[in-house]
């Protein structure tokens, strides 16, 4: 990516990036546009780089920040009415870690209302529409993250996944979404969704981008219990290419050890025969096959595997998820920060009156979902007999990856849908996460790879996944064969 | 399973929000849906399976018992609230 230096200022960078910004309003892609503070940041960086000083490695790159992001510039809403007016006191240990490089947030993007949707309609603030037709949807929840990067307003954003809200975007826009392992990157100072699978990641154009980016953001964080120790920087660039018989490199000059140079030893790529069916857009079964003879010719071996229990995932999921969000969005009451409803008689009211009024139809579906499932008499059927399903997909996760290095997967049935399509049939709309959940309640990370176009234009993914820990992994055989 | 109109108002009362009656119907469907859904794992056998709630262990973490620093001060926080008065946080009243 692109950073300031003496020739290209950061202001230069970061005017530009809100001038485009401006002109794509019409795709709604953000809630806000940080131009006071941006470009007063970038001045600072200027100055700096003039006297001679160092700077961060993001020096002057201009970034898109998902909504559910705390930092003190401008209102963080999660684009849902109920946090309207809340500027946050703190910042969020991810973003701290992006502007300690000197990165600048020029605006913050628009998502489905508390992440809650794959299409970004569920948002208080109206849809996002798709960087490649303006009549179909981004996709969602991350979906003004995804097409900021599609539209090269930015050179990245941040995003969240819990169920896929990074990948399918990502997919939708035909640019890279990384979903970490959970507990990679710090959830200090994000807006909680489902405490156990949420994950913060990033949109990038390139993989060596999102390699950076990992590298500044990953870490332990002593405010956020679940952060694993590092591993992510632990792993030099050798761990990533071990077990290689050969290193051989595409030029003569055989002494450049540089990556870009060098062809990996042969990988075992699974794919999912369970995956293999009608329910897939064909657009997307061919895209998976071509990347497989791709993969073939260049030496990979393809193994088939069977993962019935992954046809349980969205049910888990959606028993799973909805309990974690009730008890999330429970603190919302309108006595704190955000908005509160008027003229309530007591305190009951005052809570009732808030909720009912700041709350998107979708949260209240999941916030009763969840307490359904959580209640006395539905916990054994539903939230245990959902927890117990999870332990099955992670016991099959640990047996695929004894028989192959990565799985390479569709991440949603279809390209980008239409708006209007989804939005009022809430299991078509969970449909769409049907390949991406079991990731996020198995904790192993997700790489979208844009692949192609359909006939149509529309932009094509696939999700190349990793045992845990293995992001680094990850992005460097996405290098090979992106 | 049968969700009456009582279930989703005593769901609603657990959520700690009220519906309007265009909400009760739509709502209502949809949960049957939801629910009618989700019940597809009654066919998994799950006998002898332990439930996962963290997919990492998670340990004790300690540090010595020192004050730090909190990110936000409290007249920070109070400056959030909609309605303040003396340092302390209004609300209509309780009982």
């Amino acid at each position: 990516m692109k950073t300031a230096n003496k020739k290209i200022t950061a202001e230069r960078l970061v005017k530009d990036a809100l001038d485009k910004a401006k002109h794509f309003a019409d795709y709604n892609i953000f809630t806000f546009l940080n131009e006071e503070g941006a470009l007063k940041k970038a001045r600072e960086i200027d100055a700096r780089i003039a006297r001679g000083e160092k700077v961060g490695k993001l020096a002057g790159v201009p970034y898109a920040l998902k909504d559910n992001f705390l930092s003190p510039e401008g209102e963080t809403t999660a684009s849902a009415h109920i946090l309207q007016e809340f500027i946050s006191p703190v910042t969020a240990t991810a973003v701290a870690k992006l502007e300690a490089e000197d990165a600048i947030m020029i605006g913050r993007t628009n998502l489905d209302a508390f992440a809650h949707g794959s299409s970004t309609e569920n948002s208080f603030f109206g849809p996002t529409l798709n960087a490649y037709d303006k009549e179909r949807v981004a996709g969602g929840s991350s979906g003004g993250s995804a097409v900021a990067v599609a539209l090269d307003i930015v050179e990245f954003a941040t995003g969240t996944d819990t169920g896929g809200s990074i990948r399918q975007p990502a997919s939708f826009n035909g640019v890279f979404g990384l979903k970490p392992t959970y507990g990679c990157v710090s959830r200090y100072g994000v807006v909680a969704m489902a405490s156990s699978t949420d994950c913060i990641g990033f949109f990038t154009k390139t993989p060596e981008d999102m390699d950076l980016l990992m590298s500044i953001a990953s870490g332990q964080d002593p405010k956020d219990l679940t952060t694993l120790a590092d591993y992510y920087n632990g792993e030099s660039q050798e761990q990533c290419l071990e077990g290689l018989p050969e290193v051989t490199t595409e030029d003569d000059g055989a002494s450049d050890p540089s990556l870009k140079n060098t062809v990996l030893a042969p990988r075992r790529i699974g794919i999912i025969k369970d995956f293999d069916n009608e329910s897939v857009d064909k657009s997307i079964r061919d895209a998976l096959k071509e990347k497989c003879e791709l993969l073939k010719s260049k030496g990979h071996e393809i193994v088939e595997l069977k993962m019935p229990s992954l046809k349980y995932a969205l049910p888990a999921y959606y028993i799973i998820v909805p309990a974690e969000v009730a008890s999330n969005l429970s603190r919302y009451d309108g006595v704190r920060y955000g908005f509160r409803s008027d003229e309530s008689k007591d305190l009951d009211q005052l809570y009732e009156n808030t909720r009912s009024e700041g709350f998107m139809p979708e949260n209240k579906r999941r916030i009763m979902i969840g307490n359904f499932v959580l209640s006395s008499g539905f916990y054994d059927a539903y939230f245990l007999k959902a927890a117990k399903a999870r332990t099955l997909i992670i016991e099959e996760y640990e047996k695929a990856f004894e028989k192959c290095d990565y799985i390479l997967t569709p991440v949603s049935p279809s390209p980008a849908f239409k708006l209007g399509e989804k939005v009022n049939d809430p299991i078509a709309m969970y449909f769409e996460d049907v390949m991406s959940v079991s990731l996020n309640l198995a904790g192993v990370p997700g790489l979208t790879i844009p692949v192609g176009k359909t006939d149509t234009g529309l932009p094509i993914g696939l999700q190349l996944v990793g045992p845990r820990r293995s992001d680094k992994k990850l992005i460097n055989f996405a290098k090979e064969i992106a | 399973m049968e969700i009456k109109r009582e279930d989703i108002l005593h769901l609603a009362d657990l959520s700690n929000f009220s519906l309007s009656e265009k909400e009760i119907d739509k709502l209502g469907g949809d949960l049957k849906d939801i629910i009618k859904y989700i019940s597809q794992l009654d066919e998994l056998d799950t006998d002898k399976v332990e439930p996962t709630y963290q997919v990492f262990e998670m340990d004790n973490v300690w540090r010595d018992d020192e004050i730090i620093p909190q990110d936000a001060e409290r007249e920070m926080l109070l400056k959030l609230t909609k309605n303040e008065a003396n340092h302390q946080i209004k609300v209509p009243k309780v009982l």
